[in-house]
């Protein structure tokens, strides 16, 4: 089966496929890890929302393009609702408090979409980029094409955002030392909550990509969460390339070892963490 | 729902009340089955379809009455074993109907052996049900699950397909349709190249799975999917462009008519088995889909509305055999025969599992439509014996 070229073709594709989407659920995660130390468990649960949102948007306009627009600000603003009522709160709660809340959170959010939308897979038939194009000859679904273009001109905007803005200065100072940064006069608070609405808009985003190759149902957002998480680790804390790097390692163990070793995909994910532990302990591009 | 079954019990109890004679039994049917989690659609139309065989085939029983009492098994085995209990304990069922999930009807399985409740199993498939672990109280009227892909192996076989791929979840339903498949496949010569089990839960990602099949080269994909994963697996095969090199085959529950409207054009050129499909062309089937469809907004009735609306008749005609008398009641379930929207049905003595057709068929794309048609029929399907020995408890 490793020798057909073919099959390299797609598996490598579908790699970069599953690395964007996880790049796009853990940049808004690590760079508010790396801000402030704060631990956001709730965050895979906002991607099932982008998602099971951009299912009743598509449904209710009739275009996926209004879901891809309108599923994003919406799941932002649930995330805004979040920071407010909870988060802000917790700032200040340590650790393990935080990690309790949201993973409480998490399950609230799961319950609330069960309730909604039902606990069915709901896909879209009528979407975008149907059908498949011709890879190196390898025939591969257009649609996952675009999940992959999608991914790298987001990494190409957040990369310019934080190196070449205002902005993304500042975030990077507080990243950096969030004391000495708010001794500069950095709004440590304000760019948190920024970055943390920006965070909750990509998830979303994420989850309304991989509606229409996918499906949505309540409980991706808990499954998803692991791989996410593992991705922030490895990369390093606070760190977008990292980030974006260690994507590409998940996805790529994760599609590979799902055929290879298909008792074993998740736990090679686990070597892969500890591996990285234990010779980077701060990840493999670490900010500081 | 219930309501209306209530309504309708209701009705059928006034009409006996009227015209009753002077030995009148009252018989209660408990109707196990989903009304929640991820089955709820699956236990709404076998509701459907039993609400309309009790009112077709029940309206006039003599002087005997039926009651029915629904509970929800969720897709829980720990609930629904406490429902069965309770219907069985304090609203004395005489019989049970429903189950669709395999792990519910693994945990009920003691519990109506040993009280010697009769158990009509409407939908759930597990082989060991009417095999290694069955009960002269346990009859099934729906399938078992190496009823559908078993005759399916040897029909590949015999077309001239030489090899095949399997792919269905990883569970226990997905192991035993792949299982029965493999045996008749290699024994009519054909060769299985590999074979994947992604997850049940949580897999909505099929396109690992599908390279690795398309690059083992074989001729046919053979599947197992039902309910929503169903659709998501149809439209990702089709989105992977495998049509032309690795057809599709499988048990026809991947193209139910339940699916068809989500996965639109991406089921065309299926080819799978079923022991049932809406098209059949008989007159106790085009009843059938008039009374469904009337009653239900158009609604097409689907393989599981039938196993309902069998179950249903199947309850009946023991009833009318029994002549008033429990125990001859119970004795009589197994014995039932008759020609239903499905064809020819009766139930082995051997495994209480039922004997029926399975229809071999290819969706074909008409007018934008898709509409299965049946390429063959095979005739009687009857499970092997599989360890089962008929023991009193």
């Amino acid at each position: 089966m490793t020798a057909d070229a073919g099959f390299w073709i797609v598996q490598v594709l579908n790699s970069l496929q599953l690395a964007m989407l996880l790049f796009l659920l853990s940049v808004g995660l690590t760079v508010i890890f790396g801000l402030l130390d704060f631990v956001n468990l709730a965050h895979g649960s906002l991607y099932a929302l982008g998602a099971l949102l951009a299912y009743s948007i598509a449904g209710a306009l009739g275009s996926m393009w209004w879901a891809w627009l309108l599923a994003p600000l919406a799941v932002m603003l649930v995330g805004g609702l979040l920071y407010v009522t909870v988060i802000a709160r917790m700032r200040a709660a340590g650790p393990m408090r935080q990690v309790l809340v949201t993973f409480g959170l998490l399950f609230m959010l799961v319950d609330a979409q069960r309730f909604v939308w039902g606990v069915d897979q709901l896909g879209v038939t009528d979407a975008p980029f149907a059908g498949s194009v011709e890879v190196l000859g390898a025939p591969y679904p257009a649609y996952r094409l675009f999940i992959i273009a999608t991914g790298l001109v987001l990494f190409a905007l957040l990369w310019l955002l934080l190196e070449r803005t205002r902005l993304g200065a500042q975030v990077r100072a507080g990243v950096d030392d969030p004391e000495v940064a708010a001794c500069m006069g950095v709004d440590v608070e304000r760019t948190f909550a920024l970055v943390f609405l920006v965070g909750c808009a990509l998830a979303g985003l994420a989850g309304a990509v991989a509606l229409p190759a996918f499906s949505a149902e309540a409980g991706m957002g808990v499954a998803v969460l692991v791989p996410t998480l593992v991705v922030v680790v490895v990369g390093g804390l606070g760190s977008l390339t990292g980030a974006f790097v260690a994507s590409l390692l998940i996805g790529a163990t994760l599609t590979f070892g799902k055929v290879w070793f298909p008792q074993f995909a998740g736990v090679l994910m686990y070597a892969l963490l500890v591996a990285v532990l234990l010779l980077r302990p701060r990840g493999l591009l670490p900010v500081r | 729902m219930r309501r209306a079954l209530q309504t309708l019990a209701a009705t059928m109890l006034g009409a006996a009340l009227a015209s009753a004679p002077a030995r009148a039994t009252d018989y209660t049917v408990g109707v196990l089955l989903p009304f929640s989690g991820v089955y709820a659609g699956l236990g709404d139309h076998i509701e459907k379809g039993f609400a309309l065989g009790l009112e077709t085939f029940g309206a006039d029983l003599g002087g005997d009455r039926v009651t029915v009492v629904s509970a929800d098994t969720e897709a829980s085995p720990a609930a629904a074993l406490a429902r069965a209990k309770k219907l069985v304990l304090e609203d004395r069922a005489d019989v049970l109907v429903g189950v669709v999930s395999s792990a519910v009807l693994g945990a009920l399985r003691d519990f109506v052996h040993r009280s010697a409740t009769p158990l009509v199993v409407a939908n759930a498939g597990n082989v060991n049900a009417t095999g290694k672990d069955c009960s002269p109280y346990i009859i099934r009227v729906s399938f078992s699950n190496r009823q559908i892909t078993g005759p399916m192996g040897a029909w590949m076989a015999g077309q001239g397909i030489r090899s095949a791929w399997l792919m269905a979840p990883d569970y226990s339903a997905g192991h035993q349709m792949m299982d029965a498949f493999r045996d008749s496949f290699e024994a009519g010569g054909g060769r299985i190249v590999g074979e994947s089990y992604p997850p049940l839960k949580g897999t909505r990602d099929y396109g690992p799975y599908l390279a690795a099949a398309r690059a083992a080269r074989p001729q046919a994909l053979f599947v197992f999917f039902s309910g929503s994963s169903a659709v998501t697996f149809v439209k990702q095969y089709a989105a992977f462009g495998l049509a032309p090199d690795v057809a599709l085959y499988g048990a026809g529950f991947l193209t139910s008519s339940a699916h068809l409207d989500a996965q639109g054009e991406a089921a065309a050129g299926f080819t799978g088995a079923l022991h049932y499909l809406p098209d059949l062309d008989t007159p106790e089937n085009r009843a059938f889909q008039q009374a469904f469809q009337a009653k239900h907004g158009g609604q097409v009735g689907s393989e599981f509305a039938v196993a309902g609306y069998d179950a249903a008749r199947v309850v009946v005609e023991a009833i009318r055999a029994a002549g008033g008398d429990r125990q001859a009641f119970r004795d009589a379930l197994a014995g039932v025969r008759f020609t239903g929207p499905r064809g020819p049905l009766r139930i082995d003595p051997a495994t209480h599992n039922v004997v029926q057709n399975m229809y071999v068929f290819r969706n074909e794309l008409e007018n934008g439509r898709v509409v299965p048609r049946v390429l063959a029929t095979i005739p009687d399907v009857q499970d092997p014996v599989n360890g089962c020995e008929m023991r009193a408890p």
